[in-house]
């Protein structure tokens, strides 16, 4: 399989990268082996660590930290730009309609099994049209490249994704290392994203607020392994960062425990899934949320973020159908393309899978984090035919896609550099406005030849550029 | 500000401040064995130390006879121990990381600097540490910590709690160690004046870390009268328990100001009450009075004041 290194056009190294490898060619390697270390210092002392559950070991993992950047040009963002901005807009569409008329499943478009059976799906808030009609206000779409101007859309994520503090911290880390290379280089700050966020949030404050919304993150708490990252953007938005125990339902609104007594709260970012959000509507066994909470909210006293029920837009089984609400609701073409992916529901997807396994990969339909899935070309025999028995056990519960060419980059390796394969998740921010910040998350699978970039699977983050005109 | 972030404030002050008094009192047990004849001294003062701490009975639970190794594995290492130097500084981070928020970045830093640090110590094999580097490291970690609060920390509501939870833990730490020393080590009179008691009592100062401090304020001699009102009466001893009260009637009363008439003060009144207590109170009287009893009612003061604190900003006003 050929590969599309991200540094090289033909022979020649890309103008966006030449300064970058004139750097890497002049580093001492001592001098790197250096850097290294106290990139990592850095990491451990601001205390960014990651911790996978279940996994046992050092709690305070780091997510390796790779210093070799990942660089767009000016132009190669504004399409990729107007192409997620786009998508944003269509999925917040399609869950505006499928909790009012579902028009986009009358019109035959969307099988109505897909969502009204989705587990996603919640049916406590159809007819509840949150302000703006933004059900998701942080769309975290991963990207995977495949040549010079093929990009895809690997998946969406629009209930609470992660990850943002990294390319937030790879930044600010990489500027704190290399302030020569920021001079060299124009490079577009990313460092707006926490006023943007908080911005966005105020933005879809309830029409029952009067004065300046008070908004805050719900996080699961400090156990919870992004639980830094909440930290981290509560602490440069300036709002708080709450536990379930902190809220309490009175009347119609909600409010948080101060030391001043209580105080009202207009707009929850929740990190945390619906079925904990409200013991009283969802688990009855979930500690971690507020009861009543969602009585507020259907009511219009509180804003959610993201509303719960988001969940319906973002699984693999809808996936195959984004291009389709893009042509529905906005009469466009859709910018992005979706990945081909096989639905193994359907008797002729399921025959073509099951003969062409070693090739292909395929993933469960609600999995997530890289596990659960079989990477055909990467797996032995006896692997394939155990996950063939796990298919035949339960079809609709797979969707097979082809093995992806996915790009690499130039990454630091112990005898220099040395291209591995990437993705990008950039982060979408949806209220009044939307708005993207010029950069993402690049993760890059540290194993040579691996095309997992999961960081609970070996895989590393980049600091991700994008270059000014 | 939230009610469980001043909560995790005020006990990341008290685990801070009860780590160094762990850490002292490791140092004063390992200064009692370099001293000649004290074979069944040395028994008592580590007993009557873990008395202090409030954990003889774990102690004795989990280890049995008292030797040097195990008392220091119970100060320093032991998770089981929720007063240990480990216990402490694990939970003063662990607090501090749930409130990264309301803390600076050096404040952070420190703390977690700190913990990481500990964490190397603790996976050292125990021969190959110095234990007398064991109280420095505890004692260093701790002042960078506190002089990071002190250096970057706004003077806010946050800072009050953090404070609050410094002094309160000091006032009872240094009434807790008085009470003990004088209770369960000198329960025949005629000792009291003895040479024994002098050497009893020039302890409590190193415990406290006050010996020098006390030959600049009284000069003379150890008296067991001096020392209790260095420890108790006198202003200009950062230990005493008049001065951490004064401090932690200052915090009370910068947060009755800062918050208004909406908000109950009650901690802050019953704080007035005992601070006043204090002031108009002599020497002479507590000893005449009974020394015991005065430190029992402190302590519960203490506790009450706590408590009220509690009832006051930490429950959310619900």
């Amino acid at each position: 399989m050929n590969f599309y290194n991200e540094m090289y056009e033909g022979e020649n190294v890309r103008e966006p990268y030449a300064r970058l490898r004139n750097w890497v060619e002049t580093m001492p390697d001592d001098f790197r082996q250096m850097k290294q270390a106290e990139a990592e210092d850095l990491f451990r002392r601001i205390g960014i660590t990651f911790a996978v559950y279940g996994e046992g070991g050092d709690p305070d993992r780091l997510i390796p930290f790779d210093m070799m950047p990942r660089v767009f040009e000016q132009a190669e963002w504004r399409r990729l730009e107007r192409g997620i901005k786009q998508r944003a807009r269509a999925l917040n569409a399609f869950l505006r309609d499928v909790y009012g008329r579902a028009e986009i499943v009358r019109a035959g478009r969307i099988p109505a099994r897909l969502v009204y059976q989705n587990e996603a799906y919640e049916k406590s808030v159809v007819g509840v049209v949150p302000p703006r009609g933004v059900y998701s206000h942080i769309i975290g779409i991963d990207l995977v490249r495949t040549g010079k101007d093929d990009f895809f859309v690997l998946e969406d994520n629009c209930r609470t994704p992660s990850g943002v503090s990294y390319m937030l911290e790879n930044r600010e880390i990489m500027m704190r290392m290399f302030p020569q290379l920021f001079r060299n280089n124009r490079i577009e700050p990313v460092d707006q994203y926490p006023e943007l966020l908080r911005r966005t949030l105020e933005s879809v404050a309830p029409a029952k607020c009067q004065d300046r919304p008070t908004c805050v993150i719900l996080t699961p708490g400090h156990f919870n392994s992004a639980y830094y990252e909440h930290s981290f953007l509560a602490n440069l938005m300036g709002v708080e960062l709450v536990e379930g125990q902190d809220l309490f339902v009175d009347g119609e609104f909600v409010y948080m425990r101060t030391t001043q007594g209580p105080k009202r709260v207009d707009v929850i970012y929740r990190r945390l899934d619906d079925p904990y959000l409200d013991p009283l509507c969802f688990r009855p066994d979930s500690m971690l949320g507020v009861p009543g909470l969602m009585d507020v909210y259907r009511s219009g006293g509180v804003t959610i973020c993201s509303a719960p029920g988001a969940g319906v837009a973002d699984d693999k089984a809808i996936y195959t159908f984004v291009p389709e609400m893009v042509r529905f609701y906005l009469g466009e073409e859709p910018l992005l393309k979706n990945v081909q992916t096989w639905t193994l529901w359907k008797p002729d997807d399921y025959k073509y899978v099951m003969e062409n396994l070693p090739d292909l990969v395929v993933k469960e339909v609600h999995g997530s984090g890289g596990y659960g899935m079989l990477v055909g070309p990467k797996s032995t025999k006896a692997e394939i035919e155990e996950f063939r028995k796990k298919i035949e056990a339960d079809p609709s519960n797979y969707i097979a896609q082809p093995t992806l060419a996915l790009s690499t980059c130039p990454t630091f390796v112990e005898e220099g550099i040395a291209p591995r394969h990437v993705d990008l998740r950039p982060y979408c921010l949806c209220g009044d406005r939307i708005e993207l910040v010029p950069g993402g998350l690049t993760r890059v699978a540290l194993r040579e030849g691996s095309l997992v970039v999961n960081s609970s699977q070996g895989g590393g983050v980049k600091d991700t550029w994008v270059l000014t005109e | 500000m939230l009610s469980r972030t001043a909560s995790n404030l005020f006990w990341m002050g008290r685990h801070l401040e009860r780590a160094e008094t762990a850490a002292r009192l490791l140092d004063v047990g390992q200064r009692i064995t370099l001293m000649p004849n004290t074979d069944e001294g040395y028994q008592s003062e580590w007993a009557s130390l873990l008395q202090a701490s409030g954990t003889s009975d774990a102690f004795a639970a989990k280890y049995g006879a008292v030797t040097q190794e195990k008392i220091e594995e119970f100060l320093f290492f032991d998770r089981d121990n929720p007063s240990s130097v480990v216990s402490c500084l694990q939970q003063a981070r662990e607090g501090g990381r749930i409130v990264r928020t309301a803390l600076t970045g050096q404040v952070w830093d420190a703390l977690n600097v700190a913990y990481q640090d500990l964490r190397k110590i603790e996976k050292t094999p125990r021969d190959k540490i110095d234990m007398a580097e064991l109280t420095d490291f505890t004692t260093r970690h701790a002042s960078t910590v506190r002089g990071a609060i002190n250096a970057t920390q706004l003077r806010n509501d946050g800072w009050h709690f953090m404070n609050l939870g410094y002094c309160l833990e000091r006032a009872d730490a240094t009434a807790r160690l008085l009470d003990v020393k004088y209770f369960v080590l000198l329960p025949r009179i005629e000792f009291v004046g003895s040479g024994l008691d002098t050497y009893q009592w020039q302890v409590i100062l190193r415990a406290l870390s006050a010996h020098r401090a006390f030959h600049w304020a009284y000069g003379g001699d150890v008296t067991a009268g001096r020392v209790a009102d260095f420890l108790i009466l006198n202003g200009e001893s950062p230990r005493s328990l008049i001065t951490s009260l004064y401090e932690a009637v200052w915090h009370l009363e910068g947060l009755a100001r800062r918050y208004g008439d909406n908000v109950p003060t009650t901690a802050r009144d019953k704080a007035r009450e005992v601070l006043e207590r204090l002031q108009n109170q002599e020497i002479d009287t507590i000893f005449d009075d009974g020394l015991h009893e005065f430190l029992t009612l402190f302590i519960t003061d203490i506790g009450k004041v706590a408590s009220l604190v509690h009832q006051d900003y930490l429950q959310g006003g619900v």
